[in-house]
């Protein structure tokens, strides 16, 4: 998958940033729940990705389609599942 | 590692405090104030009358979604990490007194009305712990209700919106439970709760009024909100604005609004309406909607200057670059500012003439006059969050 390194570069602050206001900065939860690879082991980065891009109906996690594309998203789910460095 | 965290959690670790600064400040704090340095995991006390950073104190842990008290003296900061780090901090000497990480995971806290007492609400396990305001020694561990989760299993409800009230009592809300809890400390070795349950769906957040008289909770699984009258703290929590919104379609949240500080001028309260650009004009006492703003895009913090003329708002991702500011007389937008993305949190001086604003993205604190709504000043700061001013040490609520 080829993003170009500034764009990475904007998907991480957006990752620890924004999503970071209800999931942690660090990733470790908050209203939202910790994204770290061992709660995520039971979804691949598929699902992942999907959950990103639609959100999740019935709970506060809201559609990021109109800021990401699918590649980005895939990217994004791949890597929380291999750990962001803190 | 795990195991190791688990360790330090469960003894409420102590982590070695920083060295002491050499010197400290003789004056008053009444006008002084600190700003979070959200990824840095450290702040800065600033002094208000001179625009002026005086110290920056490192060390803090996870401050994203930080919060802060003051203790009754304005001496002392207590501040909140998101990593479940409760800090007490000197900004006379810019030095951390005490810091211990109470929990796994935090949200906010509290100051009791005498000043003794430090509650700090918890998502991580849920529930709330309240601490000696001197040596942040633990005096009660409340746990919440406990709901399953996606597995199965159970755990406590996170808890959200805590607030002091009159009597030596603090408020809190149960997101997953849906309940309001009022805990009284009147006799410390014996916290009495009342609890309310059914209160509304997801509560999210919570204020009281200056007063200290109305709870107000938000929901975020339905519309309207629920509200408890503290004077009749036994009296069921009843439910505002329901007819709100009804039948049509939210839009996504990508920030949830904060309910911190209550916009009060005059007799009515604007509140961010949750998923809709709007900003919700309320009268208190009949708890009617009156009016509603339309605004840039979904509020995050609706904030009365302190004379109640004039109310600020900012707005979620993406389109947090942007503060309106609304006339209380006429209901009108008076001034858009565009102060830059990351535009995150708001503090007026105590009297108000002027506000500071927290830019995420562009690393700085930015001043401005309430009355020419010009920008005076800019300060640098690491990722600012929130800005939090000793004039709260003497708020309920706040």
């Amino acid at each position: 998958m080829e993003i170009a390194p500034h764009r990475q570069a904007e998907l991480i602050y957006l990752l620890r940033h924004d999503c970071g206001s209800c999931h942690g900065m660090r990733l470790e939860g908050g209203l939202g729940p910790a994204l770290m690879p061992e709660r995520l082991s039971d979804w691949n980065s598929e699902q992942l990705a999907l959950t990103i891009l639609y959100g999740r109906p019935g709970t506060p996690m809201p559609p990021w389609r109109p800021f990401l594309t699918d590649k980005e998203a895939y990217w994004l789910a791949a890597r929380l599942k291999a750990g962001l460095q803190p | 590692m795990k195991l190791l965290r688990y360790l330090l959690l469960s003894a409420s670790a102590l982590v070695p405090l920083q060295p002491v600064a050499a010197e400290c400040l003789t004056r008053g704090t009444g006008d002084m104030g600190i700003v979070i340095e959200r990824a840095a995991g450290s702040l800065k006390v600033v002094d208000t009358s001179n625009h002026s950073e005086l110290f920056r104190v490192t060390g803090l842990g996870d401050l994203s979604h930080a919060s802060a008290v003051y203790s009754r003296d304005g001496r002392y900061a207590f501040v909140f990490g998101r990593d479940g780090g409760l800090t007490k901090v000197d900004i006379l000497c810019g030095n951390i007194v005490k810091r211990l990480i109470q929990s796994g995971n935090s949200i906010g806290g509290a100051i009791s009305q005498d000043g003794s007492l430090i509650a700090v609400s918890n998502y991580e396990p849920g529930g709330v712990k309240i601490f000696s305001s001197t040596a942040l020694d633990l005096v009660a561990d409340i746990p919440a209700t406990e709901i399953k989760d996606r597995e199965g299993k159970l755990k406590g409800s996170k808890t959200v919106g805590l607030v002091d009230a009159p009597g030596n009592r603090f408020a809190v809300s149960l997101f997953e439970s849906g309940e309001a809890w009022v805990i009284d400390m009147k006799q410390q070795d014996a916290p009495k709760i009342i609890k309310h349950t059914g209160i509304g769906s997801l509560p999210y957040d919570a204020l009281v009024t200056p007063d200290g008289r109305f709870y107000l909770s938000g929901l975020f699984g339905e519309d309207g909100l629920s509200l408890l009258d503290l004077w009749h703290p036994e009296t069921p929590a009843r439910k505002i604005l329901q007819e709100y919104g009804r039948g049509e379609q939210k839009l996504p949240v990508y920030k949830m609004p904060h309910l911190e500080g209550w916009a009060m001028a005059g007799d009515r309260a604007f509140l961010p309406a949750v998923g809709r650009h709007e900003v919700l004009i309320v009268k208190r006492g009949e708890w009617q909607e009156e009016a509603r703003i339309k605004v840039h895009s979904q509020p995050v913090f609706v904030m009365a200057r302190p004379d109640g003329r004039q109310v600020w708002v900012n707005f979620a991702f993406p389109d947090n670059d942007t503060i309106q500011v609304i006339d209380t007389e006429s209901f009108e937008i008076i001034k858009t500012l565009k102060t830059g993305k990351g535009t995150l949190h708001m503090e007026f001086t105590p009297r108000g003439e002027e506000v500071w604003i927290s830019v995420r993205d562009s690393d700085e604190v930015q001043i401005y006059d309430t009355d020419s709504l010009e920008l005076l000043h800019r300060l640098p700061a690491d990722k600012p969050s929130g800005i939090f001013f000793t004039s709260r040490a003497h708020q309920t609520g706040l």
